[in-house]
């Protein structure tokens, strides 16, 4: 009885080592990349899109191209709610994992972008907040680890105003001209006011900053007041059901539609539907395109779902967020790259992928060759400029589909970069950083 | 000197200013109140019969509102829809009397309210594995134009949600007044064991106002999903609903909709007339605040039953 415990132990450990040094084999050639999502709770209308987009797009390149060269991605998922707490949770949890570890985080939460600056360098773990988060990280020399291209809150807020510029016909019609912007009362929502008062302070234009309460369900107290301050343009910094009611608020008030004007996280197909006709003609800007009509969506509907193109649109596919995500992914895929590049074709770092961020050079020839011509601006990243100061386009509801409804147009650099640099030098005093020679 | 002014002053000579405009203010809040009552409705009819704080009305709202959405993607009329949607409202119904209160009777009100924060985890997650996650445009063919008269926007999809709500609050009233049932549900309220020893059916009494609960969150999910569209975030309209409760009672139903008016109206005028002087977005505490200032005078609500109890 004892001899047959004993082998039965030695066999079940057997087993139990062979299973981890084989598992190990198999993550030795894997570069994981945690997903931090939300696919439930009041924002997972627009946390699906997004996932759907990582996932997609890190499932082709690896049926596509074998990996990124070679070497397989790996990548798990986490529900964060949107929820910061949790999403600190998600990141503690996948940090380690995968053979080096985790490769980067696109946090997806500008409230849980903050809270993961200060560890992303003691656990040497880049941050890619791309488009969102915290936007003075847009200075390398303060922010080694955090990266926000090829936009940020400051920057749309500028090619917002340049855009407006141009709709009225040149920078002297700004005078007297009457902004509001309608914001979620929250970190991420404030964060454009700064640059609008100070192109206000520049152009003459009567500026209205106006507030809406988590989660925004209830606006008529603030649809009021825009009824009575009868704005030219409204920008909107909304999140969630605050687009969706505030473009039903709109319509009702006969608020002219194409002088409305969401950030790129108040123009997603969740955010005009539930409006219906009245959301037609409302505008959103963007830095990449919607719809399926590029190669990159050909390939993810031959390699990820076998043809079946239903199946790749009841996945969300085309939708704004969808891109996004799959634009996000490729920029993170591409940093892997290029990290490579310099460092051999295995696993990176998390040290080596912050390098690969900071040396990314994604040219309209390599847009090209991944079936995004078009689609997205190219990307220089250095040292000193983690945003790349990119151009932002202006898309437009037809009640059916987005549509590109301005050129790109790049951002007031000559306002928005003083402004970033002046934010990041008074982070590095509160936190004793001394900044990198650039 | 300029703050106080802003708070003491200013606003009072805008309203003099802008009369026109604060009746406006005034009839937004009023429209408000009324979509803050229908979510409050439901609160107080469940607290009214069992004396529990039904923690997942705001679930009960989404679930009613998914699945009257669901029946109309599948192909449904619109009255088809409505009947399956309140088919499954009763039958949820059923399930919680089944499941959940008969194993419960008698036993402390916290004890309730921890199961029905379960039953909101059920739901919530019911709902988003049986319809999905994604917004679901809702149009029951109610009218969203816009007129004015005399210088005043009028909607009438609010006008719509307004009278539906009125002639619930009416029904209801006199249900609960003016018939066998309704004292019964009362009787209920007051005692479990009492009631029953009366040969008041505990059982079926539930069964009826978790049915009734029901049909009002189904109201109150196409009233809010036909605004902002039905998803996941009409859970959230509880939140509106709490300090409508503590204003009107918990145990009224003429007090959830003169709450709702007294709330709607009150977080308009402050968010409008005071609101830039603190930053703007102060109607979500205000209304609690409001609420708060009530309870000083009157710590049952405004139309809440004085509990007396002998010590």
């Amino acid at each position: 009885m004892k001899f047959r415990t004993l082998f039965l132990g030695l066999l079940g450990a057997v087993v139990a080592v062979t299973g981890v040094m084989s598992m190990k084999a198999a993550y030795a050639a894997e570069q994981f990349i945690p997903m931090l999502v939300y696919r439930t709770g009041p924002y997972a209308p627009s946390g699906i899109p997004v996932a759907n987009g990582f996932r997609d797009y890190y499932t082709l390149v690896n049926k596509r191209d074998g990996g990124i060269n070679g070497v397989k991605i790996t990548f798990e998922e986490c529900e964060t709610k949107y929820n910061t707490k949790q999403g600190v949770e998600c990141y503690e949890k996948l940090k380690n994992k995968g053979p080096t570890g985790a490769s980067l985080v696109n946090p997806y939460s500008t409230g849980i972008t903050y809270q993961l600056i200060p560890k992303s360098e003691v656990d040497g773990v880049p941050i890619l907040s791309m488009g969102y988060g915290r936007t003075s990280a847009a200075d390398g020399r303060v922010f080694k680890w955090v990266f926000n291209f090829p936009a940020t809150y400051w920057s749309q807020a500028s090619a917002f105003v340049k855009y407006v510029s141009r709709q009225e016909g040149g920078w002297d019609k700004l005078k007297g001209k009457k902004i509001l912007h309608l914001y979620h009362n929250s970190a991420y929502g404030k964060e454009a006011n700064a640059t609008l008062t100070a192109l206000a302070k520049r152009y003459g234009i009567k500026l209205t900053l106006l507030a809406v309460d988590h989660p925004g369900q209830e606006q008529k107290a603030q649809w009021l007041q825009i009824r009575r301050k009868k704005p030219d343009w409204i920008f909107m910094s909304g999140w969630g059901v605050m687009n969706s009611v505030a473009i039903k608020e709109a319509a009702s008030i006969n608020f002219p539609m194409d002088h409305f004007v969401g950030n790129w996280w108040s123009g997603s197909d969740a955010d005009v539907i539930p409006a219906g006709a009245g959301a037609k003609g409302y505008k959103s800007a963007t830095f990449h395109g919607a719809g399926t009509g590029w190669g990159v969506h050909n390939d993810i509907v031959q390699n990820v779902y076998g043809g079946d193109k239903a199946k790749a649109m009841e996945n969300k596919m085309g939708e704004v967020l969808y891109n996004r995500g799959m634009v996000n992914a490729m920029f993170g895929v591409e940093a892997i790259r290029t990290a490579m590049g310099k460092y051999g074709n295995k696993p990176m770092t998390g040290a080596q992928v912050r390098w690969g961020l900071e040396n990314l050079n994604v040219t309209k020839a390599h847009l090209k060759a991944l079936g995004m011509e078009g689609f997205t601006q190219p990307v220089k990243v250095s040292c000193a400029d983690h945003e790349t100061g990119g151009s932002v386009m202006f898309q437009q509801w037809d009640g059916s589909k987005w549509s590109f409804s301005s050129k790109w147009l790049p951002p007031l650099r000559d306002i928005v970069r003083p402004m970033i640099e002046s934010d990041a030098a008074m982070y590095a005093k509160e936190n004793k950083i001394t900044p990198r020679k650039c | 000197m300029e703050f106080l002014n802003a708070v003491f002053v200013a606003p009072f000579l805008d309203i003099a200013d802008s009369p026109v405009f604060f009746a406006e203010v005034v009839i937004g809040g009023l429209m408000s109140g009324v979509m803050y009552s229908l979510v409050a409705l439901g609160f107080v009819l469940i607290f009214k019969a069992s004396g529990v704080f039904n923690y997942a009305q705001g679930a009960m709202v989404l679930f009613a509102a998914l699945t009257l959405v669901g029946a109309m993607e599948k192909g449904a009329p619109l009255w088809l829809a409505l009947l399956i949607a309140l088919g499954v409202m009763v039958a949820l119904a059923f399930a919680v009397e089944r499941f959940m209160l008969r194993k419960l009777i008698n036993q402390e009100g916290i004890i309730l309210f921890m199961a029905t924060i379960g039953l909101n985890f059920v739901l919530e997650g019911a709902g988003q594995i049986a319809f999905g996650s994604d917004v679901k445009r809702l149009d029951v063919g109610l009218p969203d134009n816009s007129f004015e008269v005399g210088g005043i926007l009028f909607n009438t999809f609010d006008l719509s949600a307004a009278f539906i709500g009125a002639a619930m609050v009416t029904t209801l009233a006199l249900f609960f007044q003016f018939t066998p049932m309704g004292r019964a549900l009362r009787a209920v309220a007051d005692d479990h064991q009492a009631a029953l020893s009366v040969g008041i059916p505990l059982k079926t009494i539930w069964v009826v106002v978790w049915s009734v609960a029901g049909a009002v969150a189904l109201v109150a999910g196409i009233m809010w999903g036909a605004k902002a569209g039905v998803q996941f975030s009409l859970v959230l309209i509880a939140l509106k609903a709490l300090p409508v409760l503590i204003l009107g009672g918990f145990t009224s139903v003429p007090g959830a909709i003169v709450g709702g008016l007294i709330i709607g109206v009150g977080e308009k005028v402050a968010e409008v007339y005071w609101g830039p002087t603190f930053g703007g977005a102060i109607e979500g505490w205000f209304a609690y605040m409001l609420a708060l200032a009530f309870l000083l005078f009157r710590p049952q609500g405004l139309f809440g039953e004085k509990i007396i109890e002998r010590v």
